[in-house]
């Protein structure tokens, strides 16, 4: 097998991730998993920069990448502070106990 | 070579996608995402981005996986995953929508087959450290600033989040929750 890979190759590898990132988020109930499933959505459209970043020669992608993941790593730091505050206030994780923001 | 290298770790990063939504307990899915990391990871490797992959390992698979089984553990939930409420007059509305999608995706593989260029990995310092530190400190120089208030803002909320009892009655004990979590 001789084939180099092809830049759409990552695009579909790229938007398969992401599907079953956004399937995850609709189907779970369980507030981490959604919350790991938006870091699986994240690193998908990562993997589009880091592509398109290679295959045209532009270091730009990759500098968004490293945004991205400042981002992602700031978004889990507020996102378990508000999960823990969550499971403090209701004694539970699933977001069907939380769909109302009033105690 | 590279074709059969992407074959692997497509897969690799596919598989353990797909067994983190199906696994019920959060800490395989943590497990099987942690998986998906290192694969994803690979296939930067491949695409000649080795600083990417580097971050990817550290931030992604070591800070923010750690800190993500940390809360798993702390929490310790066992509770089973309750099924959702199936709406049954919705799914021909779902059949219909996933059909016009697929027909989207379809137009776009057999007609905008214009995907340019070959693959990089002749010579190109693109991806390097040293070429990602001058991009960053020069053209992007304000998202890089800004980046570093974002941090700032998470580091306070996370702390003001995590404390019992609020920023409004400060106490001692239990404020070290966000002191980890900068990156």
């Amino acid at each position: 097998m001789n084939m180099a890979p092809q830049l759409s190759w990552y695009l579909a590898l790229s938007a398969v991730l992401f599907t079953i990132g956004v399937v995850g988020v609709l189907v779970k109930r369980n507030v981490i998993s959604m919350f790991m499933c938006i870091e699986l959505m994240l690193n998908a459209v990562n993997l589009t920069f880091v592509a398109f970043s290679s295959f045209f020669r532009d270091v730009s992608g990759q500098l968004f990448v490293f945004i991205v993941m400042t981002v992602a790593a700031a978004e889990a730091a507020v996102g378990l502070g508000i999960i823990i505050s969550i499971f403090r206030n209701r004694e539970s994780l699933d977001v069907d106990d939380s769909s109302v923001l009033k105690l | 070579m590279l074709a059969l290298l992407f074959i692997l770790f497509a897969g690799m990063a596919i598989g353990c996608a797909i067994s983190m939504v199906a696994q019920r307990n959060p800490l395989y899915s943590a497990i099987s995402l942690i998986g998906v990391f290192i694969s994803l990871a690979c296939l930067y490797v491949t695409l000649s981005a080795p600083f990417i992959a580097a971050v990817q390992v550290i931030v992604y698979a070591g800070a923010i996986m750690v800190l993500v089984v940390f809360v798993i553990m702390l929490l310790n939930v066992d509770q089973p995953e309750r099924q959702p409420r199936r709406l049954r007059s919705l799914v021909p509305i779902a059949v219909g929508l996933a059909a016009i999608l697929f027909a989207e995706a379809a137009f776009i593989i057999f007609f905008v087959q214009q995907a340019p260029l070959t693959p990089t990995h002749s010579i190109s310092n693109v991806g390097l450290t040293s070429s990602i530190g001058t991009g960053l400190f020069t053209s992007y120089l304000l998202p890089f600033e800004i980046t570093s208030i974002l941090l700032l803002m998470a580091i306070v909320g996370a702390m003001s989040l995590a404390r019992r009892g609020g920023l409004i009655r400060p106490r001692v004990d239990g404020g070290e929750k966000g002191t980890n979590n900068r990156q």
